[in-house]
C-alpha cells in the first residue's frame, strides 16, 4: 500500500508541486527566498518587545523569550498548514478537472510546503536558543515524535477541510474562527501556570496542540513547563490527545477518500 | 481481453445540477429537509458500452453537449461513473487538454518541468528531453520568460511539444486540432501518423470530420448521452453531418414558421392578388421539409389568392444563395404554362420540382404574382422561405449537375 502511494511517479510529482509552490510564493520579490527567514525573524522581534519587555507575561519562566517564540512557531505551522491545505484542492482545480493524479498528492504537497517553512523557522529558533544559552534536556530526541504528532494532527484536519471546502465554501471562515479560538485556548502567549484552576489546566492539556507544545518545550527549553504527565499522574486521560489525533486522521482520510471521487465535477 | 485496450460496459453518469449553487452551509441546511428538490438531474451518459481494440485510432464524435467530453473524463478517471465498468488494459495517459497545470507566473522552463512531472517524467528524464522539446516548439529565446507573456500559439506549441513525449499505450486527445496555425496543424497530423504507425491506441474526440476520415479506423457517434452508432469512420462522419444538417433544417423550419406570422417587410405590390403560403417538400415523401440532401430533389408549393378580378397572372420564383446571388429563376412564361383569369377569392397553387444540383448551403425563395406582361406587381415577397442543401462531398464546387464518368484504360502493347 505504502509502496504504491510513494511510487516513483508520485514522488516526482510531489516534489515538483512543492517546488512550484515555493517558486510562486516569492515571485516578484527582490529578496526572494530570504523572506522565509526574514519574516519569522521580524515577527519574533515584535513579540519579544511586546510580551517579554513590555508586558512581562512570562516572568518566572526561564528563557521565556524562546519559550514564547517556540510556541508561536509551532502554532503558526499548524495554522499555515491547515489553511493552505484547506484551499489546495479548490486552488488546484485546473489539475483536478483535467488530469488523473492522486488527489491526496495536492494536500500532501501543501503540507510539505508548510513543513519546509517550519524547518526554516526552527533554524531561527535554534539561533535564538544558542544566543540565550538555552540547554535542551537529554530527551531532546523526543522532539521528533512530538513534531510528527503535530504534523499528523494537522494532516488529518487538512484532508477533512480540503474535501469539505470543495462543497461548502463556508468552511474557510469557520476554520479561521476555530484557529483564533485555538490560538487563545492553547498556552502559546502565556505560560500554562498562569491558569490557576487545575481543572482548567487539565482540560486545556487534553488539546493535542497544547500537549505537544508543552511536551516539546519541556524537552527543548525548560523543565519548568507544565506537562500532561505531571498533571495527570499517568491516568488514562493522558492519552486523550493521541486518541483525538487518531480519530481526526481516520475521519479526515476516509472523508477525503469518499469525496475525492467527485472533486472533478464539484469544483 | 488480449487485444482489447479499453472495455466499457454499461456506463451511466448523471449530474446533479443545483438550481442555485449549493456550496454554502446555509443552503445545505435548508436543502437537507427538501432533499434533492434543489437539483435538476441531467443524464450525461446513459448505458454506454463499447470496446476499443489495441492499435485503433478511435474517433468519438457528437454535437455539443452530447456527452462525449464526459465520456472522455470518465475514461481518464477524472469523473467516476454512477454505474458500469471501465477496464483499461495498458498505460493510459490521462491528459484531456494540452498544457495542464501550466502556471502563468512561472517561466517556460519551469512549466516544462512541472508539466513533465504530470506526465510521469522524472526531473532527470526531463533534463535529457529539454533541448528537443524547446527545439520542437521553436521558442528557445522565450524559455526564461514568464508564461503569461507568451502568445497563445506559443503556449500551445510548448504544451504540444511536451505532450508528444509522453510514453503510453493509450492516449486520450480532445480537440487538440482546434488551435494553432496551419503549420502547427501539420505537425499534429505528422504526430498522429507517427502514433498510428507505432500502433498506439488513440481515443480522439473532435468535431472535424475530415480528421476523422483521415486518421480514424473506427468511430463512435454519441447523441444525448447514448451511442447512435459504432462503425467505419466514413459512415460515422456522414451520420454526424446528417444530424447537424437535420438540426439546421429544423431550425429553418422554425424560422419559416415565424416568418409566416410576422408581417414581411420585404414585400411590395398592390395586393390585387397575394401570396398566401410558400413551402418546400421532399419530392419522394411529399412531406414538408427544409433540408435537401444530395439526390433529394427540391419540391416547392406556392399558394396565391386573388383579392379582386385579375387577368391571367404571371407567376414566378427565384432561389438566392447566402450571398444573395440568384442561382435559379423560373416562371410560368418560360415553362409555357398558361394561367386563367381569377375572380375575387379564387385560389391558385403552383407546384414545382427542381433537380438538386445546388451545392451545400442555405437558400432563400423569393416569389411574385404579377400582371401578364409583368408591368404591374400584385404581390412580391422576398426571402419568404429558407431551405438548406447539404451532403455534397465536393462542396467547393458551386453546382453538382448530373453527369456520367467513364474511364477507359488503353494499355500499350509494349509491356
Amino acid at each position: 500500500m505504502l509502496k504504491r502511494v510513494f511510487s516513483k511517479k508520485n514522488r516526482v510529482l510531489l516534489a515538483e508541486l512543492v517546488r512550484t509552490d515555493f517558486k510562486l510564493r516569492y515571485q516578484d520579490s527582490i529578496l526572494g527566498y530570504a523572506w522565509s527567514l526574514l519574516r519569522p525573524l521580524f515577527i519574533f522581534v515584535i513579540l519579544y518587545i511586546v510580551f517579554v519587555k513590555f508586558l512581562k507575561v512570562g516572568a518566572g519562566t526561564p528563557h521565556y523569550a524562546q519559550y514564547l517564540l517556540f510556541g508561536i512557531v509551532i502554532w503558526n505551522f499548524f495554522a499555515e498548514m491547515t489553511l493552505q491545505s484547506l484551499g489546495s484542492i479548490v486552488g488546484r482545480g485546473d489539475l483536478i478537472r483535467k488530469i488523473r493524479i492522486p488527489r491526496w498528492i495536492i494536500v500532501l504537497s501543501s503540507s510539505l510546503s508548510a513543513l519546509i517553512n517550519l524547518f526554516l523557522n526552527l533554524i531561527i529558533i535554534t539561533i535564538f536558543m544558542i544566543i540565550g544559552h538555552v540547554h535542551p534536556s537529554n530527551m531532546i530526541i523526543l522532539f521528533l515524535p512530538l513534531l510528527l504528532e503535530v504534523y499528523l494532527f494537522a494532516l488529518g484536519i487538512s484532508f477533512f477541510l480540503s474535501a469539505a471546502f470543495v462543497k461548502y465554501r463556508d468552511v474557510s471562515y469557520i476554520w479561521e474562527i476555530c484557529l483564533q479560538a485555538g490560538f487563545y485556548l492553547t498556552p502559546i502567549l502565556y505560560p500554562l501556570s498562569r491558569i490557576t484552576n487545575v481543572t482548567f489546566q487539565k482540560l486545556m492539556l487534553l488539546n493535542p496542540m497544547a500537549q505537544a507544545l508543552q511536551d516539546s518545550r519541556y524537552v527543548l527549553i525548560t523543565k519548568r513547563t507544565i506537562i500532561p504527565n505531571h498533571l495527570f499522574h499517568g491516568r488514562w486521560y493522558e492519552y486523550v490527545p493521541f486518541i483525538i489525533i487518531g480519530l481526526v486522521l481516520v475521519i479526515g482520510i476516509s472523508y477525503f477518500k469518499k469525496e475525492s471521487k467527485f472533486f472533478g465535477e464539484n469544483i | 481481453m488480449d487485444d482489447t485496450a479499453i472495455h466499457i460496459e454499461n456506463i451511466s453518469k448523471t449530474f446533479k445540477l443545483p438550481h442555485e449553487k449549493n456550496n454554502s452551509l446555509k443552503s445545505a441546511v435548508i436543502n437537507f429537509y427538501k432533499r434533492d428538490k434543489g437539483f435538476e438531474r441531467q443524464k450525461a451518459l446513459n448505458k454506454i458500452s463499447f470496446d476499443v481494440k489495441k492499435g485503433e485510432f478511435f474517433g468519438v464524435v457528437g454535437r455539443n453537449g452530447s456527452g462525449k467530453s464526459t465520456l472522455l473524463k470518465i475514461l481518464a478517471g477524472i469523473y467516476s461513473p454512477d454505474t458500469g465498468n471501465v477496464a483499461v488494459n495498458g498505460k493510459l495517459i490521462p491528459f484531456i487538454e494540452l498544457g495542464v497545470g501550466f502556471s502563468p507566473e512561472l517561466s517556460g522552463r519551469d512549466n516544462v518541468f512541472l508539466n513533465g512531472s504530470l506526465l510521469g517524467f522524472s526531473r532527470k528524464e526531463m533534463k535529457e528531453m529539454y533541448e528537443d522539446i524547446v527545439d520542437f516548439a521553436e521558442i528557445r529565446k522565450f524559455m526564461d520568460q514568464k508564461l503569461k507573456n507568451y502568445s497563445s500559439g506559443m503556449q500551445v506549441r510548448l504544451a504540444f511539444s511536451i505532450a508528444i513525449r509522453a510514453k503510453s499505450d493509450i492516449l486520450l486527445l480532445d480537440e487538440v486540432l482546434a488551435v494553432g496555425d496551419l503549420d502547427f496543424q501539420q505537425k499534429c497530423y505528422n504526430y498522429f501518423n507517427e502514433l498510428k504507425n507505432q500502433s498506439k491506441t488513440i481515443i480522439f474526440v473532435t468535431h472535424d470530420m475530415s480528421a476523422v476520415r483521415r486518421f480514424c479506423n473506427k468511430a463512435i457517434i454519441i447523441d444525448g448521452g447514448q451511442i447512435l452508432k459504432v462503425g467505419a469512420p466514413d459512415d460515422i462522419a456522414r451520420l454526424y453531418e446528417k444530424i447537424n444538417l437535420q438540426s439546421a433544417g429544423d431550425r429553418l423550419n422554425e424560422e419559416n414558421q415565424e416568418s409566416k406570422t410576422v408581417k414581411n417587410k420585404d414585400r411590395e405590390g398592390n395586393s390585387w392578388a397575394v401570396i398566401e403560403k410558400v413551402e418546400t417538400f421532399d419530392t419522394k415523401t411529399k412531406k414538408s421539409s427544409s433540408l435537401f440532401l444530395e439526390g433529394n430533389d427540391i419540391g416547392i408549393r406556392i399558394f396565391f389568392k386573388a383579392k379582386r378580378h385579375v387577368d391571367n397572372p404571371s407567376l414566378g420564383y427565384i432561389f438566392q444563395d447566402d450571398q444573395n446571388r440568384t442561382v435559379f429563376a423560373t416562371n410560368n412564361k418560360v415553362m409555357n404554362v398558361k394561367t386563367k383569369p381569377l375572380n375575387e377569392g379564387d385560389e391558385i397553387v403552383i407546384e414545382s420540382q427542381v433537380k438538386n444540383i445546388f451545392t451545400n448551403g442555405q437558400y432563400t425563395i423569393t416569389c411574385a404574382i404579377e400582371s401578364e406582361d409583368f408591368s404591374v406587381i400584385y404581390d412580391r415577397r422576398e426571402y419568404v422561405h429558407k431551405f438548406l442543401v447539404g451532403g455534397h462531398q465536393l462542396a467547393h464546387a458551386i453546382t453538382h449537375p448530373e453527369h456520367t464518368f467513364k474511364v477507359d484504360t488503353r494499355q500499350s502493347n509494349k509491356s
